[in-house]
């Protein structure tokens, strides 16, 4: 025994301090949460250990089928509006004279170093009924009324596009930044204008990143509860807001439990095709 | 701007171009004729590639102007340019087969697709790459490639192919086999070739022109011929083949022959169109540079053998003058050798020199002293 640990002793200390990790505070959680799905709430908020698949037949009632279909789609259009609005600004990076890049991509990451909380309620301000866009607006007398702007399914679309253009933006500019100039430079020199430089080069080069922006765009999307909160009134229900009603006010910790797994099961779908588009362009 | 009768297909003229305060085209005065196969000729560095982009339109010139048949292209963007280019790093569209990647241009041009098709395979077949129309880019070997590069570029029938060291990346063995086979095609297609190599042999060797570049600075241009026989500056003797070059100075005007004094020794060459006193460098090609026991006539002219190394077919003896310098003399390899060690007397046929006129340089203090090496007669030179 003894032996065998100073064989391996490298192993130990290398790998270890990981799988302790990742046992600790991913596995064991995991398996609770996976264990909770099957269990039965009681009255008091709490659960009794009898075994049931209620919680899974629920989540195929029509109100929460809505709620997964307004989720993915608020997704969805969060997702392509971060990609039209993502790409020329990818490609100025990626583009931008050498001393100017590292200045820009930091600009592009301040953001994350800043509560995202704090910054949902940065747009608050600015959008409220009596805010600053709107005391703008009616006193350069373009409106008498103030604009509903806040809670509404616009607003919500605009904190998230907010929020995760970082996410669409970064590999966007790294799939550009490697583009090979040269086949830009051929293509002109064959006789393509700038716009079919764009439309048979570039983009279709630049497909993977396109793609790995997306995913990774589109999932954490999903799970921006506080967003909705914050900026939609929550007027209307998105998984995220479902899955934190069920743990926090409902407190149906095995239906929110069920949720959750629905949730990591869609991640890992869009991760695993992610990995796979990632696999195909190595061979490129 | 009208159209000039008997000029070139492409006509640069003072053209200029810095990066950032970096001069590296200089006055660059050149003019392509159409059908020719032009290479441009020179140390790394030294613009070949700038001169290129500039006629592709991928730069533009800081100054000077650069024709393409007879106009002024300044402003016009690459894809409104009559010319094409075959990368040094190929630049074939890695998402796109070999048929796509060769009829791309033709897809710009609009080209009905029956007529593409036609072109394309009449292509594949003059390349060579039959039954390959389906391989991606990535599935090719580079002179696979490379050859995907050139039937790209020559489908769209250009009236100039700008070539920037095409065969660069290739082994020994294939360049040279893909070197006859684009001499070959020039030939064939009657296309204008600026062909861009750092490679001497192989630019004497395709060449109907060469035209020789240092430094941002066309030296000369000029047949393969002219450039190796009758370089006009030390630059294109020294750089083009092999070269002994001798620093000295006109000391007798002759009526048909000049006496030249060199730090080492004089020699009497048949020229003329020099004045007395003026310096020259004297430029001996290695195989046409002897060495005898006897003297020769017009020369006195004496070295050192100093080593002997073969190289296969040739022999090539190393010669040390009294000041130093080491001359090079090739002979036969089976030739009987001179020991190392023996003193000899140094001449060539009158013929085989090229004089070239100097700046004044640092010749003058130095020439009047005699140098000794060990084993020299102690004879005074001069
Ligand atoms: N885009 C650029 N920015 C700054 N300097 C450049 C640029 N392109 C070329 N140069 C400089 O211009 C000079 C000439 O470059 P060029 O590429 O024309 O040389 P070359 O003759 O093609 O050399 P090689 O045989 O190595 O390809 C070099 O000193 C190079 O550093
Ligand atoms: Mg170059």
């Amino acid at each position: 025994m003894n032996r065998f640990f100073k064989k391996h002793l490298g192993v130990f200390v290398t790998v270890g301090p990981t799988v302790l990790w990742l046992g600790i505070f991913l596995l064991i959680p995991l398996a609770y949460v996976i264990l909770m799905t099957v269990l039965t709430k009681n009255a008091y908020g709490g659960m009794d250990f009898i075994f049931t698949l209620e919680n899974y037949r629920n989540l195929f009632a029509n109100e929460y089928l809505k709620v997964f279909g307004d989720s993915i789609w608020l997704s969805l259009q969060t997702t392509v509006i971060c990609l039209v609005v993502g790409y020329p600004f990818a490609y100025i990076l990626a583009n931008a004279p050498k001393r100017w890049k590292g200045f820009l991509v930091m600009l592009l990451m301040l953001p994350f170093w800043t509560n995202s909380l704090i910054r949902t309620y940065g747009w608050n301000t600015l959008l409220r009924t009596e805010g600053i866009l709107n005391h703008f607006l009616q006193g350069v007398g373009l409106i008498d009324q103030p604009l509903e702007m806040l809670y509404t399914d616009g607003a919500v679309l605009l904190g998230m596009v907010y929020a995760l253009l970082p996410f669409t933006v970064l590999p966007l500019y790294t799939s550009i930044e490697k583009l090979d100039k040269s086949l830009l430079e051929a293509g002109s020199d064959l006789g393509a204008s700038r716009v079919h430089v764009f439309t048979r080069i570039i983009f279709p080069l630049t497909m993977p990143g396109i793609f790995a922006g997306s995913i990774q765009t589109f999932i954490p999307s999903l799970g921006f509860f506080f967003i909705s909160d914050m900026m939609g009134g929550a007027k209307t229900m998105y998984i995220g807001n479902l899955i934190k009603n069920q743990f926090l006010s409902a407190r149906n910790w095995p239906f929110g439990a069920a949720l959750s797994i629905v949730l990591i099961v869609i991640t890992l779908i869009l991760m695993k095709l992610y990995t796979r588009v990632g696999s195909l362009e190595d061979m490129a | 701007m009208e159209k000039r009768e008997g000029q070139g297909i492409i006509r640069l003229t003072e053209v200029d171009k810095s990066f950032d305060d970096e001069k590296v085209v200089k006055k660059l005065n050149l003019d392509v004729r159409e059908g020719e196969f032009l290479t441009m000729l020179g140390p790394s560095g030294c613009g070949k590639t700038t001169t290129l982009r500039m006629i592709a339109g991928f730069e533009q010139p800081d100054s000077g102007e650069i024709l393409l048949e007879g106009r002024n292209v300044a402003g016009k963007k690459p894809n409104e340019r009559n010319v094409n280019t075959v990368f040094q790093n190929y630049a074939l569209f890695p998402h796109m087969n070999v048929f796509d990647n060769i009829a791309f241009g033709l897809v710009e041009k609009k080209v009905k697709k029956d007529e593409i098709r036609t072109r394309v395979q009449e292509m594949i077949k003059l390349v060579k790459l039959d039954g390959m129309e389906k391989r991606m880019p990535s599935q090719m070997s580079g002179g696979q490639k490379q050859r995907v590069g050139i039937a790209r570029a020559l489908v769209n029938r250009p009236k100039v192919l700008l070539l920037d060291e095409p065969l660069g990346a290739l082994d020994l063995k294939l360049r040279k086999q893909m070197q006859g086979e684009l001499k070959h095609l020039q030939r064939r297609l009657g296309i204008t070739f600026i062909y861009v190599t750092h490679d001497q042999e192989e630019a004497l060797t395709m060449s109907d022109r060469i035209a020789v570049m240092n430094n941002g600075i066309l030296e000369q241009v000029g047949t393969p011929e002219e450039v190796y026989n009758h370089p006009e500056t030390k630059f294109v003797a020294d750089f083009i083949g092999e070269s002994n070059i001798l620093e000295g100075y006109v000391e007798h005007v002759y009526e048909d022959a000049i006496g030249v004094t060199m730090e080492s020794g004089k020699a009497r060459i048949p020229e003329t169109g020099y004045n007395s006193e003026e310096m020259v460098y004297l430029c001996v090609r290695p195989e046409n540079l002897k060495i005898d026991a006897r003297s020769h006539e017009g020369f006195s002219l004496r070295g050192q053998v100093r080593e002997h190394i073969f190289i296969g077919s040739i022999n090539k003896t190393m010669i040390e003058l009294p000041n130093g310098q080491m001359l090079k003399a090739e002979t036969p390899a089976e030739d009987e050798l001179v020991p190392v060690g023996t003193v000899v007397n140094i001449y060539w046929n009158p013929g085989k020199v090229v004089v070239m006129r100097t700046k004044e340089e640092m010749i003058y203090n130095i020439i009047e002293r005699s140098v000794q090496i060990e084993g020299m007669p102690n004879e005074p030179i001069f």
